[in-house]
Parts: structure tokens; sequence; C-alpha cells
């Protein structure tokens, strides 16, 4: 057993730490250390989030009139597609994995840093190139009017800077594949010695079928771009009617990496939730392989199913009807973490703290956003709704109810690791309330409109929807507000809140063993090895007033094991 | 591996030099394959030589991936990674496929640029 | 649970290992795994970039198979059968190469990965070649293709390809100076390095000389195939009728295609002058999605072939100053795995664009 001495060693608060051990900002323009390009990444998707979420407002507020507020219809076009391209390709995407995931990853499996570092901070620079070129859209008074999907022929015809825009689409496609490939050889050859497959936190299977899609969608999100501008500048004639070309395949094209790359939006935030059920029911996740299974089948499925967003483009009836059957297939997995998830919390203590509160959050939106998809995976059904509000509805459930929420519920479960400092829970279980209430008053309102035929896209509408849209403008706003609030809570917390340990939480994944702040190599001793969702391996140190592992725990004071270990 | 032509004892067990002799063989087959593919190119094979060609084609793709990437020598996983992007592709080509052609008339009776501009080579 | 030591728990403080083991891996073998991984991963990810271009392939072959029949007439399987063997040799050193890192026979890595870099540049040669010879011809991409037949006389030098050979001396030019610059203030590793870059420059222009002799056997083909229009494809006597339509002028500056133009005219005529809906009066045209799925797919492999050469350099500069060892000859591997996977692309494009029937 550990002596006192090495306890505090290991687990007190260190003077210096992955924040400190340099200063300068070279020491972060050029670390390649994964923790500080975590903290870059969050950095950088939240300026884009707060960008594209004011664009949303902007829009909202514009629709309160049913004729139209204080926008041009040209504008209107540019704004809506801006803030689907900034949130898609510069936020959602890199969101979880490449903000969170960046900092935890490694640590989950005890190694000091990814496999690629220079590659990790490449992609942080690529990030930074893509989102330039996609605001270079706007700044250079072109804008862009095509949507965030970019279709073609208008995409070809349209006088706005649609090359600048797909061009930072491009390269934003690379930085997420330098992620994706960092994690996926991460996890492969880096675990800690002993560290099996099964003995993973669900957070990395997640990762790791996210990886995948990464690995194998994006690029062809390249090829496709790159035929684009050579459309728009050379007329190959390959997507231009004019020229003999296929429009539809375009949307073939663009759907084949932009449907997987829903699941790279989803998945992540799935194995954060995994995370956050477990640590406050302080349960043993139920269906541990499950949840891990489901992860991979989610991802794989996702490439058979693009075809459902082309159901009115005049595609053939026979392929309709086959991206339709499988696109049910999708919410077998899907539905299974949810139940999952449920049984976790099952007889669970469970604590309900903010990360908590957004957690079971997410299970309701996401569950809501999950079911209204099979109503648009329906073909009878689709052909009513397609390109209403209740597509705008459905997919902002899962998006900002699903990810944005677990991203908020995941930085309140890490903050503390990241930054040493505990936030104000009730300030942040206000903010959560902020976001649950404005999200569902915003969203509610176009699942009705849209399921009374209130298309999408529009500037201005019919006078019998207004009601519904000053509604969802009241609750965009709500959002907007608590949104704002949960990061300034974080934000006060990084550098004002209370000092705490290393492990407040009571979890069991490695990442917890470090201090907190961790320290430049992660670690200063060998990791102790458990199942990470054997809470019972976690014993409370009065000294250190946290948690720590038992095997280090002072013998005098350690209660016996409430549950024998499961293998 | 017993046959590595230069066996040395202070090879880390990932290192496994190939055979200069194989590598030799391969490149022999690779270009025997290339001027069979262009001789049966010249013969008259109607529907049979675009699957002839593709055979081929395949085969010195395999020569090359076993013996000059290693994956006669490599990690499975590795080898399976790889090769699962071919079935990829296949879904790929093979859905869009199912598709396309559904439409082509729209696309052959869509009104074409009438003139395209002239480019006049320089001579 | 096995029993932790927790009296040696602690890490010792011994950073620094090994010169070439990054200090996030415990040693050699998990880093070379790691990067191994790694390059499979990224080869997975160029396969499906490049996944997209033989789907837009397949379909328009599907579809229009009547294009492809015809455009094949314009491509020369002899120089892209030479390109297949530059390549496959390139390959076989490269193999050779990776062999000679992983004894640690540094020397050896050198020459073999140098004359990979030479193989490499002169199928870029002969590309150039091909492709001037093609926009001589008003071969282009779709919206600008309009096909002047005429032929040159053999090793005329395209304006295309002055243009595209300006780099190329440049670099020439730079890296012989460089290389001198570099032996006379006594950089031995330098001046090779530039050396071998310009060796490799050189390489370029081999394979354009070699591109324009094969370019010289094969003109008397086409001037016969070309002088008798009834032999010449169906696209050929389309499209020199549609030519006429629009710069009359222009084919009065060679008398021979001219003459073929008109000798075509009246077989042409219904073809040309039919319903504009039928397929064939844009046949002609529509030759020219074939090339741009062509230029699209050979160009993106001329840029990674690029790119390779780019790689192939830091592998032997790498060489020159020693580094492999046979415990540490990952980045060899890993770019020779890439360089092979370029090959493959093209074993797959040869085929598919110069061996249509």
């Amino acid at each position: 057993m550990a002596s006192a001495e090495i306890r505090n060693k290991i687990f007190d608060t260190p003077e210096t730490n992955y924040l400190n051990h340099t200063r300068g900002w070279k020491s972060w323009a050029f670390t390649l250390d994964h923790k500080r390009i975590g903290v870059m990444y969050l950095i950088g998707v939240t300026i884009a989030l707060f960008l594209a979420g004011a664009f949303a407002l902007v829009l909202r507020w514009h629709l309160f009139w049913f004729e139209g507020g204080f926008l041009s219809n040209e504008m209107y076009n540019q704004m809506f597609t801006l803030h689907g391209a900034i949130m898609v390709f510069s936020f959602i995407i890199p969101s979880v994995p490449a903000a969170l995931g960046n900092f935890v990853l490694p640590m989950m499996i005890g190694a000091k840093d990814v496999a690629f570092p220079r590659m990790n901070l490449m992609s942080f620079y690529l990030w930074i190139a893509g989102t330039c070129c996609l605001a270079a859209a706007i700044l250079s008074g072109y804008g862009l009017d095509t949507g965030w999907t970019f279709y073609t022929p208008y995409s070809i015809e349209t006088s706005t800077g649609v090359i600048f825009a797909t061009f930072g689409a491009f390269i934003l496609g690379f930085s997420s594949i330098f992620t994706g490939l960092n994690f996926l050889v991460t996890v492969n050859t880096m675990r800690a010695p002993g560290q099996s497959w099964f003995k993973l936190p669900l957070f990395l299977w997640s990762l790791y079928a996210t990886s995948i899609i990464q690995i194998l969608a994006t690029p062809v999100l390249g090829i496709t771009l790159l035929m684009l501008i050579a459309e728009r500048t050379m007329h190959i004639g390959i997507f231009d009617p004019k020229y003999g070309g296929d429009p539809v395949l375009f949307q073939h094209f663009f759907w084949f990496y932009s449907h997987p790359a829903v699941y790279i939006m989803i998945l992540p935030a799935m194995g954060v939730i995994s995370e956050l059920i477990s640590v406050y029911s302080q349960k043993r996740i139920f269906g541990y392989s499950f949840i891990a299974f489901s992860s991979v089948a989610i991802a794989l499925l996702g490439f058979l199913v693009w075809g459902h967003h082309m159901f009115t483009s005049g595609q053939s009836p026979m392929v309709t009807l086959i991206f339709s059957a499988i696109t049910f297939t999708v919410a077998i997995p899907s539905a299974v973490k949810v139940f999952n998830w449920l049984a976790t919390l099952y007889k669970g203590s469970i604590l309900l703290n903010t990360p908590m509160c957004y957690a079971l959050s997410f299970i309701f939106l996401f569950g809501i956003g999950g079911l209204t998809g099979l109503f648009l995976g329906a073909l009878s059904t689709d052909i009513h709704l397609h390109d209403t509000y209740f597509v705008v509805a459905h997919f902002h459930f899962v998006m900002v109810g699903g990810t944005l929420t677990a991203l908020l519920g995941g930085l309140f479960h890490w903050w503390p690791k990241m930054f040493g400092r505990m936030y104000n829970d009730m300030l942040g279980r206000i903010s959560c309330f902020l976001v649950f209430a404005g999200f569902n008053l915003t969203f509610f309102p176009q699942f009705v409109m849209g399921s009374r035929g209130m298309p999408r896209r529009y500037a201005s509408y019919d006078p019998e929807f207004q009601i519904f849209h000053q509604w969802s403008t009241f609750g965009a706003s709500i959002l907007g507000f608590g949104i704002l609030m949960s990061f300034g809570v974080l934000l006060y917390a990084a550098f004002y809140g209370k000092r705490c340990g290393a492990n407040p939480f009571k979890a069991a994944s490695l990442e917890w063993q470090s201090s907190s702040p961790p320290d430049f190599h992660n670690f200063i001793h060998k990791p102790i090895l458990h199942d990470p969702y054997d809470f019972d391996s976690q014993v409370y140190d009065k000294d250190l007033d946290t948690y720590i592992p038992r095997e280090l725990a002072d013998p005098k004071t350690v209660p016996p094991r409430r549950e024998p270990v499961h293998h | 591996m017993a046959d590595h032509s230069h066996s040395h004892d202070d090879h880390p067990p990932f290192n496994h030099p190939a055979p200069i002799p194989l590598l030799i063989g391969v490149f022999l087959a690779l270009v025997f394959l290339t001027i069979l593919t262009l001789v049966t190119s010249d013969i008259e094979l109607a529907q049979f030589a675009f699957p002839i060609a593709m055979v081929i084609a395949t085969a010195k793709a395999a020569l090359v991936c076993a013996f000059f990437m290693h994956m006669f020598w490599d990690k499975s996983f590795n080898v399976l990674f790889f090769l699962s992007s071919l079935l990829f592709v296949t879904l790929f080509i093979g859905m869009t496929l199912l598709d396309t052609g559904q439409y082509q008339d729209d696309i052959d009776s869509f009104p074409r640029e009438p003139e395209a501009t002239p480019v006049v080579a320089e001579q | 649970m096995a029993v932790v030591d927790t009296d040696n728990i602690l890490e010792e403080e011994h950073h620094h290992h090994e010169p070439f083991i990054a200090h996030h891996f415990d040693d050699a073998e998990q880093q070379f795994d790691s990067g191994k991984l790694g390059i499979w991963l990224f080869l997975v990810t160029e396969i499906l970039f490049f996944s997209g271009l033989f789907v837009a392939y397949t379909l328009y072959r599907i579809h229009h198979p009547e294009i492809f029949e015809q455009a094949h007439h314009f491509l020369d399987k002899r120089l892209g059968a030479l390109n297949t063997i530059v390549l496959l040799f390139s390959s076989l050193t490269m193999a050779l190469g990776v062999h000679a890192a992983q004894n640690g026979d540094n020397k050896k890595c050198g020459l073999y990965v140098l004359i990979t870099m030479v193989c490499a540049a002169m199928f870029l040669g002969v590309k150039a070649i091909e492709y001037s010879h093609k926009w001589d011809l008003g071969i282009f991409v779709r919206s600008e293709f309009s096909y002047h037949p005429h032929t040159a006389e053999p090793f005329h030098v395209s304006p295309y390809l002055i243009k595209l050979s300006v780099i190329p001396v440049l670099l020439l030019v730079g890296f012989i100076a460089a290389s001198f610059f570099a032996r006379a203030s006594s950089k031995v590793a330098l001046s090779k390095f530039m050396g071998g870059l310009a060796i490799t420059v050189g390489g370029y222009f081999v394979g354009v000389l070699i591109g324009m002799t094969f370019m010289a056997l094969t003109a008397e083909n086409e001037h016969a195939q070309l002088e008798s229009p009834s032999q010449a494809p169906l696209v050929l006597r389309a499209l020199t009728l549609d030519d006429d339509k629009h710069d009359d002028g222009h084919a009065d500056a060679d008398g021979d295609a001219h003459a073929d133009g008109d000798h075509s005219h009246a077989d042409g005529e219904d073809h040309a002058h039919g319903d504009s809906h039928a397929k064939s009066p844009d046949l002609g045209r529509d030759v020219g999605i074939f090339f741009s799925i062509y230029y699209c797919m050979t160009g993106l492999h001329a840029i990674h072939i690029i790119a390779g050469i780019v790689a192939l350099a830091w592998i032997y500069w790498r060489c020159l100053v020693v580094h492999w060892r046979p415990d540490y000859f990952g980045p060899v591997d890993y770019v020779g795995l890439y360089w092979h996977l370029v090959d493959l692309i093209w074993i797959y494009l040869f085929p598919l664009l110069y061996l249509i029937d």
C-alpha cells in the first residue's frame, strides 16, 4: 500500500500542470500536447458556435413577422446558408471529438499523447484555415446562398462565393480526417497494458466508430467538392445538365459523405452520455457490449441510408424503397442505446448535478429527434414533410438537443479535470433548464408548422403560421441566453472556481487518476486499471478530499467492497 | 520467413525484409500481365474485353499489395481495414448505379449549352 | 485485478532513451505499429478520395457507352503502356529501397529511392507529352471541347508543352546551381541531395523525349486514319463537321484537316443536323465528358505523383544523413506504401481509360 506521501504526490493539485508548465503564446501555438490542442479547439468551436448562433437569432427575429422583418431575401438566403455551413462544418463535426475527445481520449487509455501529435496540431490549424475560408465567403462580399448542401446546378450558377466556401469545407474535411485517423491509431496501439477492448470506456467506442466514419466518408466529400469547384471553373459537365452532366449524381456524392457525417455529429455525443449516465447513477452501465457494438452498427448502417435525403429528388422508386427500408434499421441500435441508458438509471443512486441534468435532457430530446426521424424515413409521410419545418425541427432535435446538449454536459463533467476548479452547480443547473426549455419552445412549434406545410428556407410566409414563428423566436432567444449562461458559468469557474481534487465525481475511468489539472505527461504514475464502470474501485480519501483508487488508499480507512467484481 | 536474403540478427520482430528474388519475380510478372492486357485489348472479344481487362488489373493489384506492400507479412488488422475500403467503394458505386438509370432520358433531353467556346489551338 | 505494485508506482524520470522514438511511445515497435496503421488508414482515405471519380466513370460509361467507344480513339495506348511499365519499375525500386532500409543500408536505399524519383518524373514527362498533344488538337474538358484534327511534324514542340515545362526547367537550373553552391561550401550531403533532385527533374525531360519518340512513331498511323474518313470513327467525322461550323477560317491553317472535314461533311450530315434531342448531334461534344473524367482522374493521379516525389525526396535526404536502421525504417516503409498505392491506382486507370473497345 502506498504511503501518504506518494498519494499526495499523485493526486494533490500540482504546482505545475499542462496549463502553466510553459508560458507565452508560442508555447500554445506550437504545442504538441493533446490537452492544449483540445483546449484551443474548444475555444475555436465555441467562437464558431456563437457566430453561427448569432446568425440563427437574426433569422428567427426576421421571421417574427409573417412578411419578414429587416433582412432582404438575398440576405436571408445567405444568412441561413452560413448558419448551416458554419454550424455543421466548423462547430458540430469537430465539437465533441476534437475538443473533448482530444483532451480525454489519450488519458482514458493511460497514454501520454495521441499517436501523431504533429498531425493533431495540423488538424487544428486546418480547422482555422477552413473556417477562415468559410468566413471569407462573407467578408469577400459575395456571401453564399446555396444552403450548406451546395446542390447543383444552382451552386454552379449562383454568383455568390461558392468556391471560397467549398474550399473551406474541403480543408475542414482534412482536419476532420486527421483527427479521426489519429484517434483510431491511438486507441489501437497505445492502450495501457492490460486494457482490453472491453475495458475501454464507452466514450472511446463511440469515438472509434466516429473515426471509422471520418476515415471512410470524409474523403468522398473532398472529391465531391473538388469536382464541384472544377465544374464551376471549367464546366467539366459531370454535374451540370447543360453540358450533359447529372445533377442528381451530385446529391448522391454529397450525401454519401453527409449522411454518415450526421453520425459523426451524434455518435460522440452518445458516448459522452454513456459516461455521464453511469457515473452520476454510480451504477455499472447496463449492457456494455450492446452499447459498444451499437456504436459500430450505427457507423456502418450510416453508410447505407444516404438516399433518404433524396426521396423527392427524382431518385428511382426502387432505390428509394431500399433506402427507406434500411433507414428504419438505424432505429434499432439507437434504441438499444436509449434503453440501456434508461436501464442504467433504474435503481441507480442518481445525482442530479449539472452534467446529469444535461444528460437527462439529451435522452428526452434525442428520443424525440430520433422518433421524428422515422416519419421522414417513411416514404409516404416524407413526400408531405420533405423540405418543411418538420425536417428543420427534426434535425435540430438531434443536432442541438443531442450533440450540443451532450457537449455542454461533457464540458460540465470534465471541466474540473481540465482546469482543476469546480463550477457553481446551481447556476449550471439553471443554465441547463434554460437550454432545455428554450430549445423545446423553439422547435416544438416547428414540428406543428412543418406538418401543416410551412416550407423551410423561406424569408416570408403565410400569416397563419405567425404565432408558431413567434413562439419559436421567443424560445430561440431563451435558448441563446441559456447557452451563453452555461459558457459563462464554465468560464468563470475556470478562473475563479473553487479548487477541486483529482476525482470529485467518483468516476472510475483512467483520466480521473491524474491530478486536476493534469501534469504535462498526463500521469506521473502508472495508472491503475479497473473496469471503467466499477465505481466501488474508488474510495474516498479524507486528507485529499477526493476519490482515489482502492489500491492506493490508506488500508486502515478502506471500506470493504460492496459487490463482487464482474469480469 | 526462413528465406530472408540477408537475415541480420539485429532485426527487431517487426522488421521482415521481403526476399529480393521474390520482388524481382513480382515485377516480371507485372510486366507480363501488362503485355497480356495490351494483347487481349487488340483481339476482338466483344463483351468479354472489359471483364478480362479488369481481372488482369486486379491480379496486378493483388501482386503489388501482397508483396510490394508487404501485406503478405502484415498484421491482419491492417489488411482488413485496407480491404474493407473496397467494400465501401463497391457500395458507393453499386447504390448510385442502381439509381441513375432512371432519369437518364431527362438529362439527355435537357437543352444543352448551344455553343461551346471554340478553343483555337495555337500552332 | 492483478496485484498492483504500489511501491514502484511512480514513473521514473528517464526521458530520453532513443533518438528516433518520440516521447509518447513506449518502444520502437509501438511507434512502428502506430505509423503503419496510420499509413494504411491514410491509404483507405486515398482510395475513397479517388472513388468519386471511379463512380463518375462507371456511370457515364454505363449510360453512354457510345461516348467511351469513340473517345478512346484519341488516347495513345502505347504511351499508356509505357507509363505503366515505368511506374511498375518505380514500384520495384521502391520495394528494394525499403528492403535496403530494413537492413540499415542507407547508401543502397538512397540509390533505389533516387531511381524511384527519376521514374516518377519520367512518368510526368510522358504525361506532359500526352496532355500537350491533346490540347493541340483542342481536346479539352466538356465545355471547352472543340476538336481540330491536324497532324504535326514529328518532334513538333507544342506551345502547351513549353508552358508545362517552364517549372521543370527552373527547378533543374535551381537544383544544379544549389548543388554547386553546396559543394563549394563543402556541404557534402546537401550537395548530393540537390544533385539528386536535379537528376530527378532530368527524368522529366527524358520522359518528354521518350514520349515524343513514341508520338513520332504513331504519327504515321494517325495520318492514315484521317485521310480515309470512312475508316475514321464516327466521332471524328461528327466533330470535324462541328468544327467547320464555327471556325472555318481557322481550319484553313492546316490544309489536310480542312480537306478531311469536307470529306466527312456528307457522311456526317444526318448525324449532325438530325433531331436536336437525339444523342448523336451532341455526341461530338459529349465526348468532352469522357475527357473531363480523363483529365480529373489523370490530373489527380499526377498531383499524387508530385506529392510522392516530395515525400520521396524527404526519404532521400534522410538516407544521405544516414538515419535508417533495422529498428528504425518506418518512414521509408510508409512512403513506400503510399507510392505503391499511386501505382495501384494507375494499374486500374490504364485499362479503364486507354483500353476501351
